[in-house]
C-alpha cells in the first residue's frame, strides 16, 4: 500500500514538474513584458518623470496628494463610474434577453446571431465615427433627422453635457450586445434538457423554467460576465476618444472617463509620473472589484 | 453544470480576469518601455580624415523626408567628412521614441521638434543651447523673423526652423458667387468677413445650418485665433511679456471673447462641430470661410471640387495680426566634439537659403528668414503670399502645453453656451487654470 503510494506520488512529481518547465517559458514572457511594466508604473508613479528627462526624481506621494485636490481626477473617476454602472447592467439584460430569444427559434439562428454579433467584431474606431455621424444636428444627423419627420424637438446629443455620456453608452452596448449574447447562448445551450423535461413534468410554465432552471444554472456565465464587463467598461477608451472632437471627452470633461484622462496626461501633457499615479489607482480599483466578484461566487458554490 | 464550472469559472474567471487587469496596466503605463527596440546605436567614427557620423530625426511625413533626404546629398558633398543618418518615425511615436531612447543612450545629434515641445525638452536638459560662435542671437535676430523667440529660453536659443507656418482667411468662390458676392473680393475687415458670413449661412425652416458662414472652432484654429489675433485686436493681450502671466481676465479679454461667442449666439453665422469640424466642412463645400495654415493648402488643393482662395486675416481696428508655428532643429546635449561641430554646420546648412527655398516649394511651408521670404515673388504667390504677408506680424504663442492651453478656451465656450455662465466668469475661470498651468511649469 505504502509503496504504491509513493510510486503514484513520484509519478504525478514528474509529470508536475514538467508541467513547470512548460509553464517556465510563459512566464519568463509575462515577467518581461507585462509584470516588470506593472510594477515600473507603481515605481513611476512616485516620480515627476516628464517622458524626455534622463531623471525620474523620486517626489514620494505627492502625485498621489495632488490627486485628491484634482477636481479633474473625480469628475473622470465619477464618469468612469457611470460608465459601468449604467452600461453593464443594460447590456447584460440585453445581451441575455436576445441570446433567450435566439435559443427558443428554429429558423434563422444563424442569421439572428451574425446580425448582433457583427457590431462586436467591428472596429470600435469605425463604430464610433459612425455614430458620430448619427448623433449629428439635422440634416446631417440621421437621428435628428427622424425627430424632426417625427415633429420631435431635436436633441444635442454629443453637445450636451447631460446627454452626451448616454449617447456613448448607447454606442458602446450596441457594440457590446453581441458579445454577452454569444455568451449566454453558449451557456444557455449548455443547460442539459433533462432540467427542463423534469421543471414541464412539475408543471413549470415557461416563466417557472426561465425563474428556477435557466437563471440560477446561468450563475456561472453572469458572474463571468459581470467581471469581464466591468472591467472592459471600466477601461472605456476608444468611443470617447473618437466620439469627442481631438478627443478631449467634452462637454466640459462630461464624457472623460479616466482612462482617457490617464493617457492625455501620459502622451498629451508627458506627465508620466502623475499618469502613473492614476494608473495605479485605477489598478487598484479593477483589482477590489474583481476580488469581491470572485469572492462572491466562491460562497455561492 | 460541469462544462460551466469548468470552462467559465476557472479558465476564464480567473486567467482572463487577471491577465486583463494586468494587460490594462501594461497598455497604459508600459507603452513607452515597449518601442524601445530597434534603433540603431551610430556612434562617432572621430579621427583624422575619417568620417564623422551624426544622426537626424523628424517625425515621419512624405515630403518632409524625401525634401531632407535630397539636402543630406547635398550636404554631404559639400562636406565629404560628415556623413547624416536620416531617421523618420510616424508622428503619433514620436515622443515615446525620444523618450525611449534617452535610458538606452541612442539618439540623434539633430533633432527636429515641434516648438511647442521645446519646454518639456529643454526643461529635461534634452537639447542643448546653439553655440554663440555660429547662432548668436544677434544673428537669429536680425535673420529670422521674430516668432522664432518661442524657442528662446532664459536667453539662449535651443533650436531653429527651416520653416514656419502662419494662419490665413480661406474662402470658398463658389459659394461666395452663390451668395451674391464678389468671388474675387475677401473681407479685408472683420466686420466685413462676419457680413459676408451671414450671406454665406443657409438654414432650414427651424434653424439647422445647412451651410455656415465661417469656422468656429476653437478646437482647430480658432482657438489661435481668438488668443493671438481677436485679443490683440480688442486692445488686449494674452500674456505678460515674459509669458509668466495670463493677461486676459480685464475687459479686453470679456470683449474678445464675447464677440467669438457672439457669433454663433447672436450673428448665428456657424456653430463648432459642423460637419464634425470645419475641414470637413470646408472640404465639403459647406462652409463659406475658414481660418487654417499652409499646411493645409495640400489637403485643400487634393478636392478637385473645391474652388477657394486664400487672404490675409482680416483686421479689426487697425490691428493686423496672426499666429505662427514651427518645427524646429535642436542639437541634443550629448553631442560633444567632432559630432558637435559636424551637428552645427548641419543645422547651418537646414537653416541656409537654399534650405528654406527648396522647403517651400516641396514641403508648403515658409520660409524662416524675413529677406528670403521677403522676396516678391513668395510675397506676391496667390496661394502662399497671404501666409508670408501674415509672418511679418505673427506671433508664435510660448505654450507650455498647447493641449491644456486650448481647452481652456472649450470649455470657456461650452460655460458660456451650453451653461449660460456670464462671459466674465468664463473667461476669469480659463485665465486661472491657465495661470495654474504656467505657475506649475514656471516656478518649478
Amino acid at each position: 500500500m505504502i509503496r504504491q503510494k509513493t510510486a503514484s506520488h513520484s509519478l504525478e512529481l514528474t509529470k508536475r514538474r514538467w508541467a513547470y518547465t512548460f509553464l517556465v517559458v510563459p512566464i519568463l514572457f509575462y515577467v518581461v513584458i507585462r509584470f516588470y511594466p506593472t510594477f515600473y508604473a507603481f515605481f513611476l508613479s512616485t516620480t515627476d518623470w516628464d517622458i524626455v528627462s534622463k531623471n525620474k526624481d523620486f517626489i514620494g506621494l505627492e502625485n498621489y496628494r495632488n490627486l485628491f485636490s484634482d477636481a479633474l481626477f473625480w469628475k473622470t473617476l465619477g464618469n468612469t463610474g457611470k460608465y459601468v454602472a449604467y452600461g453593464l447592467p443594460v447590456s447584460l439584460f440585453l445581451g441575455f434577453v436576445i441570446a433567450y430569444n435566439i435559443d427558443r427559434i428554429r429558423l434563422g439562428e444563424g442569421f439572428f446571431k451574425a446580425v448582433y454579433f457583427i457590431p462586436y467584431i467591428t472596429s470600435m474606431v469605425a463604430v464610433a465615427w459612425v455614430w458620430r455621424w448619427l448623433y449629428q444636428p439635422a440634416p446631417i444627423g440621421v437621428f435628428n433627422k427622424i425627430l424632426m419627420e417625427l415633429e420631435l424637438p431635436q436633441q444635442k446629443f454629443l453637445f450636451s453635457q447631460t446627454q452626451a455620456i448616454f449617447s456613448i453608452l448607447a454606442t458602446t452596448i450596441w457594440a457590446d450586445i453581441g458579445f454577452q449574447m454569444i455568451i449566454f447562448l453558449a451557456g444557455i445551450k449548455g443547460i442539459s434538457t433533462q432540467y427542463y423535461e423534469a421543471a414541464e413534468i412539475d408543471g413549470a410554465g415557461n416563466w417557472d423554467q426561465l425563474r428556477y432552471v435557466t437563471l440560477p444554472l446561468l450563475k456561472p456565465t453572469i458572474v463571468f460576465l459581470i467581471v469581464t464587463g466591468t472591467i472592459r467598461y471600466l477601461r472605456i477608451f476608444t468611443q470617447v476618444l473618437n466620439m469627442s472632437y481631438q478627443g478631449e471627452g467634452g462637454p466640459l470633461n462630461s464624457t472623460k472617463p479616466l482612462v482617457l484622462y490617464i493617457y492625455d496626461t501620459a502622451f498629451r501633457s508627458f506627465d508620466m509620473g502623475y499618469a502613473s499615479a492614476m494608473t495605479v489607482v485605477l489598478f487598484l480599483i479593477i483589482l477590489t472589484i474583481t476580488l469581491i466578484q470572485l469572492r462572491v461566487m466562491k460562497s455561492e458554490e | 453544470m460541469g462544462f460551466h464550472d469548468t470552462f467559465f469559472k476557472e479558465e476564464h474567471m480567473k486567467k482572463k480576469g487577471f491577465a486583463t487587469i494586468v494587460l490594462l496596466v501594461l497598455l497604459m503605463a508600459g507603452n513607452a518601455f515597449l518601442f524601445a527596440g530597434g534603433q540603431q546605436d551610430v556612434k562617432s567614427t572621430a579621427g583624422d580624415g575619417e568620417v564623422t557620423e551624426i544622426v537626424y530625426w523628424q517625425y515621419y511625413y512624405e515630403t518632409k523626408k524625401d525634401l531632407v533626404d535630397t539636402l543630406i546629398g547635398m550636404f554631404e558633398a559639400e562636406n565629404p567628412d560628415i556623413k547624416v543618418v536620416h531617421q523618420t518615425f510616424p508622428y503619433e511615436q514620436y515622443n515615446t521614441k525620444v523618450a525611449s531612447s534617452v535610458p538606452s543612450g541612442t539618439g540623434p545629434n539633430v533633432i527636429n521638434l515641434f516648438y511647442g515641445w521645446l519646454p518639456t525638452y529643454i526643461d529635461s536638459g534634452y537639447l542643448q543651447p546653439l553655440p554663440q560662435q555660429t547662432f548668436s542671437n544677434e544673428r537669429i535676430e536680425s535673420e529670422f523673423f521674430p516668432l522664432v523667440s518661442a524657442a528662446k529660453f532664459e536667453g539662449s536659443y535651443y533650436a531653429l526652423p527651416t520653416a514656419v507656418r502662419s494662419l490665413a482667411l480661406f474662402w470658398n468662390k463658389d459659394l461666395f458667387k452663390e451668395a451674391g458676392l464678389d468671388p474675387e473680393q475677401p473681407p479685408r475687415t472683420v466686420a466685413e468677413m462676419i457680413g459676408f458670413a451671414k450671406k454665406l449661412t443657409k438654414t432650414d425652416r427651424t434653424g439647422n445650418y445647412l451651410q455656415v458662414g465661417m469656422t468656429l472652432e476653437l478646437r482647430a484654429q480658432m482657438h489661435q485665433w481668438l488668443r493671438e489675433v481677436l485679443l490683440r485686436q480688442m486692445g488686449g493681450a494674452p500674456y505678460s511679456d515674459d509669458n509668466r502671466t495670463v493677461t486676459y481676465a480685464n475687459k479686453a479679454g470679456y470683449d474678445a471673447f464675447r464677440f467669438f461667442t457672439n457669433l454663433h449666439l447672436v450673428e448665428k453665422i456657424g456653430m463648432p462641430n459642423f460637419m464634425t469640424d470645419d475641414v470637413t466642412a470646408f472640404k465639403s463645400g459647406t462652409m463659406g470661410m475658414t481660418v487654417d495654415g499652409s499646411f493645409r493648402l495640400g489637403t485643400l488643393d487634393a478636392v478637385s471640387t473645391l474652388n477657394y482662395g486664400v487672404a490675409e486675416l482680416p483686421e479689426m481696428n487697425g490691428v493686423k495680426s496672426n499666429f505662427a508655428s514651427f518645427w524646429a532643429n535642436g542639437i541634443t546635449s550629448y553631442t560633444t566634439g567632432k559630432q558637435l561641430e559636424a551637428s552645427v554646420k548641419f543645422l547651418e546648412f537646414l537653416t541656409s537659403d537654399t534650405a528654406m527655398a527648396m522647403w517651400l516649394k516641396q514641403v508648403g511651408e515658409l520660409p524662416a528668414k524675413k529677406d528670403l521670404a521677403m522676396k516678391d515673388e513668395y510675397r506676391n504667390d496667390p496661394k502662399y503670399g497671404p501666409f508670408i504677408r501674415g509672418l511679418e506680424y505673427a506671433v508664435a504663442t510660448k505654450f507650455i502645453d498647447e493641449n491644456v492651453q486650448r481647452k481652456v478656451w472649450i470649455d470657456a465656450w461650452d460655460e458660456v453656451v451650453l451653461n449660460g455662465v456670464s462671459v466674465e466668469a468664463a473667461v476669469n475661470q480659463a485665465a486661472k487654470t491657465e495661470q495654474q498651468l504656467l505657475d506649475n511649469y514656471y516656478n518649478k
